[in-house]
């Protein structure tokens, strides 16, 4: 792998939509695109695969769920069963509809939690994590793209600059 | 393109905003200094928040004795507050949840602080079920945890503890989605800060955020997907508050309209709260170019909506009220026997602020008109709460035993706490205005070229804009710099002030990183003869005025900026 990097900065999403299906177009490698906003169809002109961030949203949903059955089978019909106001608790069947709230909550409890800590796991972002956008103004109003170079440093250059690039500064990659 | 929208939809960003005009405009209040009002709001919340703290105070070292409650009315402001703050707290999720299902455009303007509202609101309503314990050490009892007191555990059948769980997941999750929200604002204000302090606060609060493309997309299906889990939990939280009553036997609680009926009323209610917060918010932080009259309007409709359903609810409990031709059911808090009876100010409070008022958003310009809208949200406000303090107060005062009959009166300590957390919600959402990005700006950009005002009309007239467009060049094209002589002399004075810049000798320093300074104006600056950050740290109101009328462009703009103070810094 080469140890260069293009950045290609632009001023426009629309612009840059463009130019990434460009630079795929014409075999270059993006390492990565940096935008201010979700840019709409932009990880389908990388060729980003699909996140599969719901699904484990539903396999934890599906654990807290599982969690709730457990813990209120546990302590109102096995540990201490107990007759409350007439409606004794021996059978967690006929008791069941007394627990719907609480094994709804369960769920949206542990979907939503894990699946954020899930989220913030993957995409590497926690307290303390330094920021790392190349350029501080992609937060702003600009978007960068960062392309491999091997030894075609004039030849991507060249093209990023038809397709628009304000900017354009090679970089050693870190 | 993939921006249209349909020419009919109204505008939501106006004022001809670009990109950065959105990060300036958002940041603004956080960089800015707060004025007077502000502090004397603050204060005024301050206070307040005070003396509920002490009122708390005493209420725990002294016991629930010093509220106004009596043998028969053993619930009355506690959770008349309680419910009414929770009510409150339903808007914020309803916005970012229920209109990002519907795709509603227009939350992404009022969805971050509807939510930051939303979260201070029932953490005041979170006081008082526990503070309403009495003997609050031992509120640990409410938490299924093992303990040592024989198998004591919690009794999962009572609506009293599904509360518990509601609100604590309702708060919790309502948390993390408002705060994955504020990631990338809280990246922009970062990256814009100058000052060391800020900087380390915002990064710290960023998680460093970099907004790379699998960022977003991951960000987008988070935001989709707690927003499906938020939408049920929303209406499962108040149904669940309502079955506090519902499930009791006492008259007039004893309903089976009941979560539906609560469910509207918090939403009606939380939508009050959001226009009063807002309309102020509007003028107070310059943001009336993101929260407009469709905004204004749209929150009305949904008013309207949800206090249809509410009167509606009233009207029918009325009626089975009397219908059913019980006596008991005489006393009830929507009856002939409550209208008529010591509490008919309360009655009629609720009819008249909730039933009767809101109906004048039927009217157009009602419903555009901001001091009216403020008017009637307020009306909605003190009339939300009056149907909790009758629905708990009025039917607890008139028993199945008529030697029982009595009546409520609060205490200090009641109306302490109550304006405690009053005060306690205002000092938070204060801070909150002065510190975080209050509009979701990342969103609002990525709505921008579809409802722009800009956008809009470019898209929708295109002949007309490029006229405006050709005419705008020419007039640029007149005050470029090389052109006429008074121009250049103009120039030599400024230079003769700033000193001169030798590029063939000096490294000239990259002026972009003066927020103010694009890409165009650093060019305009370089055929000036400005090229370091010691030039520009020299510039003067004298100096920011020629250059001004050499460049035609932005004028005033660079000393609103101050671009001399922040080149002084980058100088070193």
């Amino acid at each position: 792998m080469s140890s260069q990097v293009i950045h290609a900065l632009y001023d426009d999403d629309d612009v840059l939509l463009k130019a990434v299906k460009d630079v795929r177009e014409a075999h270059h490698h993006i390492e990565e695109v940096f935008t201010p906003f979700p840019v709409h169809g932009l990880e389908k002109a990388m060729g980003i695969a699909p996140t599969r961030m719901a699904i484990t949203g539903f396999m934890f949903g599906l654990t807290g769920l599982g969690f709730a059955f457990w813990f209120l089978n546990y302590i109102m019909i096995q540990d201490w069963p107990q007759n409350i106001g007439g409606k004794p608790s021996f059978s967690f069947a006929e008791n069941m509809p007394a627990f719907v709230p609480i094994l709804f909550e369960m769920t949206v409890f542990f979907s939503a939690h894990l699946m954020v800590i899930t989220f913030y796991m993957r995409s590497k972002i926690w307290p303390f994590r330094k920021a790392e956008n190349p350029d501080p103004r992609t937060t702003d109003d600009k978007f960068l793209m960062e392309v491999a170079v091997d030894g075609n440093e004039k030849e991507i250059k060249s093209l990023l600059e038809r397709t628009g690039a304000i900017e354009i500064t090679l970089k050693e990659k870190h | 393109m993939g921006h249209y929208e349909a020419p009919i939809r109204e505008p939501i960003i106006i004022g001809d905003k670009n990109y950065h005009d959105i990060s300036v405009d958002v940041a603004a209040p956080i960089e800015g200094k707060a004025n007077k009002l502000w502090y004397i709001a603050f204060t005024i919340s301050l206070l307040a928040f005070l003396w509920g703290v002490g009122a708390i105070i005493y209420t725990i070292g002294t016991g629930i004795g010093v509220w106004g409650l009596n043998n028969k009315i053993n619930w009355a402001w506690d959770i008349t507050n309680f419910v009414w703050w929770i009510g409150i707290g339903h808007a914020g999720t309803l916005i970012s949840a229920v209109l990002l299902l519907f795709r509603q455009k227009w939350r992404m303007g009022i969805n971050r602080s509807a939510e930051a509202m939303t979260i201070f609101a029932v953490f005041q309503a979170g006081l008082f079920p526990l503070i309403h314990m009495g003997r609050i050490w031992d509120g640990f009892y409410v938490l299924p945890i093992p303990n040592q007191l024989g198998s004591l555990w919690v009794n999962f059948n009572s609506p009293l503890l599904w509360d518990v769980f509601a609100i604590s997941t309702y708060l919790s999750v309502s948390l993390v989605f408002w705060w994955t929200g504020l990631l990338p604002d809280f990246a922009m204000i970062r990256d814009r800060a100058t000052k060391p302090f800020q900087k380390k606060i915002y990064s710290l609060v960023s998680f460093g955020w970099s907004g790379r493309a699998k960022d977003w997309q991951r960000f987008e299906e988070v935001s989709l997907v707690l927003a499906g889990l938020a939408t049920p939990l929303v209406l499962s939280v108040h149904t669940i508050v309502s079955f506090d009553f519902a499930t009791s036997v006492i008259p007039g609680w004893h309903s089976t309209v009941y979560p539906p009926y609560f469910v509207a009323g918090a939403v009606f209610s939380g939508f009050a709260m959001v226009q009063t917060l807002l309309l102020i918010m509007r003028k107070v932080s310059n943001l009336e170019s993101y929260i407009t009259r469709v905004h204004i309007e749209n929150m009305n409709k949904v008013i309207l909506v949800t206090g249809g359903i509410v009167a509606v609810a009233y009207l029918s409990e009325f009626f089975v009220g009397w219908y059913t031709g019980s006596s008991y059911e005489d006393f009830v808090y929507l009856s002939v026997g409550a209208a008529t009876g010591p509490y008919w100010w309360a009655f009629w409070a609720l009819i008249i602020c909730n039933g009767v008022i809101p109906q004048l958003l039927w009217i157009k310009k009602i419903r555009t008109n901001y001091i009216w809208t403020f008017i009637i949200a307020i009306f909605i406000n003190i009339g939300m709460w009056f149907e909790r303090f009758d629905i708990i107060v009025i039917n607890l005062s008139r028993g199945h035993l008529p030697s029982t009959w009595t009546q409520f009166s609060p205490t200090f300590v009641d109306i302490g706490i109550f304006l405690g957390t009053l005060g306690f919600f205002f000092v938070l959402f204060l801070l909150y205005a002065r510190t975080f990005p209050v509009i979701a700006q990342a969103e609002v950009k990525s709505i921008l070229k579809s409802s722009g005002n800009n956008y809009k009309r470019e898209r929708d007239n295109p002949s007309a804009v490029k006229q405006e467009k050709k005419q705008s060049k020419k007039e640029v094209k007149k005050s470029k710099p090389s052109i006429g002589a008074d121009q250049e002399a103009k120039t030599n004075t400024l230079l003769e002030s700033l000193g001169t810049f030798d590029i063939k000798t000096q490294q000239p320093d990259d002026l972009k990183k003066v927020k103010g300074i694009g890409p165009v104006m650093e060019k305009t600056l370089n055929q000036i003869g400005i090229y370091s950050f010691n030039q520009v740290s020299k510039m003067t109101k004298n100096e920011y005025d020629l250059l001004d009328s050499i460049t035609g462009s932005f004028p005033g703009r660079a000393q609103r900026d101050d671009w001399a103070g922040q080149a002084n810094k980058l100088k070193s």
